[in-house]
């Protein structure tokens, strides 16, 4: 790949570091990303993927923007209120970075599409809002092989791990998903907007470690923080073989629509 | 004495006790919000009862985190 000289000034301070360079920058141009949940860890993921020049973001979110998302969602403004967030995302990604290819799925990630959508990206983060997707996100990425990062937020907390082929999954820490309503979502029990900032600055920089190479990943280690307290603890874990979808003996062979919270799908549908 | 390790931080026991037991000690009033790892290995809820835990164990309450929106 040749930078034009308009490029090379744009990611300079990419270039500048020693580890990354003009061949980890182009590494960067050439990389595929899918988003799932353009929200509140979506939206700095976009921007930081976007601006470091990632040559190809897909978005896949079947909302529409609403007002108690600014808050948080970073990538969509006051004036993009009942817009779908797939396009108020590509606007601002455009915006920020025309060398960047948008692809837009609006519409519900869900077993019958998933593995038909990641088989075109090098990487894939979770930025969702429930227990079925991220569930779903992990069973697809184990079953194709392809590297995710999973992120959570609740309140004032923060939780993030990196999987790669060989590394422990999501799932050989969290088995299955917590019953319906037994865990909170945000949209029950609510976030400080900047964690989520905090959290999907961590998974963008994951992304972008991935498509370099450079440096370690946060793979066996679940990485978590309170923001009330600024207290960030990594902690070790496994592959296990006991896992249900990436274990010795695996239970889950094929995707699974977990069912959601019933109180999760009735705030979906006010939209 | 038994020293076990919750999170990070040593805590000091009497006599041994049940991961079922530490469980109520340490306030998780809904054990089905977290995820429990016995030095680093995921344990299953039916088996909280039957565990008992050493001296240098180190127990970490992996909490769900399901928002992202
Ligand atoms: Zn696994």
């Amino acid at each position: 790949m040749d930078f034009t000289e308009e490029q090379i000034t744009r990611y300079s301070r990419h270039i500048l570091l020693q580890d990354v360079g003009v061949e980890g920058q182009e590494k960067i141009s050439n990389g595929k990303v899918l988003i799932v949940g353009v929200g509140g860890l979506g939206a700095p993921v976009a921007f930081y993927l976007a601006a470091a020049g990632v040559g190809t973001i897909g978005i896949i979110d079947g909302d529409v923007v609403d007002l108690s998302n600014l808050q948080r969602q970073i990538i969509h403004f006051t004036q993009d209120v009942n817009k779908p967030k797939v396009l108020s995302a590509k606007e601002k990604i455009h915006q920020l970075n025309p060398d960047v290819k948008v692809v837009t799925y609006p519409t519900l990630f869900v077993a019958d599409n998933a593995l038909d959508i990641i088989k075109d990206y090098d990487f894939i983060v979770d930025g969702t809002d429930n227990f079925p997707v991220k569930f779903l996100i992990n069973d697809a990425c184990v079953i194709a092989g392809k590297p995710f990062s999973h992120g959570g937020i609740l309140r004032f907390d923060g939780q993030t791990l990196t999987y790669v082929p060989g590394a422990a999954c999501y799932r050989c820490l969290f088995h299955s998903p917590p019953p319906p309503n037994a865990v909170p979502t945000c949209s029950q029990a609510g976030v400080l907007g900047a964690v989520a900032g905090m959290l999907g600055t961590i998974q963008a920089a994951e992304a972008l470690k991935y498509l370099t190479g450079v440096g370690e990943l946060l793979t066996n280690r679940l990485l978590s923080f309170n923001a009330k307290t600024m207290d960030f603890r990594t902690v070790g874990t496994r592959p296990s073989d006991k896992c249900p979808v990436c274990g010795s003996h695996p239970t889950v062979t094929q995707l699974i629509d977990y069912e959601q919270a019933v109180c999760d799908i009735s705030n979906r549908k006010k939209h | 004495m038994i020293t076990i390790t919750v999170n990070g931080n040593p805590h000091e026991f009497e006599a041994s006790l049940s991961l079922a037991k530490l469980i109520v000690l340490n306030n998780i009033i809904q054990p089905d919000m977290v995820s429990v790892q016995l030095n680093g290995e995921f344990v299953y809820k039916a088996d909280y009862e039957t565990i008992e835990l050493k001296d240098g164990d180190e127990v970490d309450f992996l909490y769900f985190m399901g928002g992202g929106q």
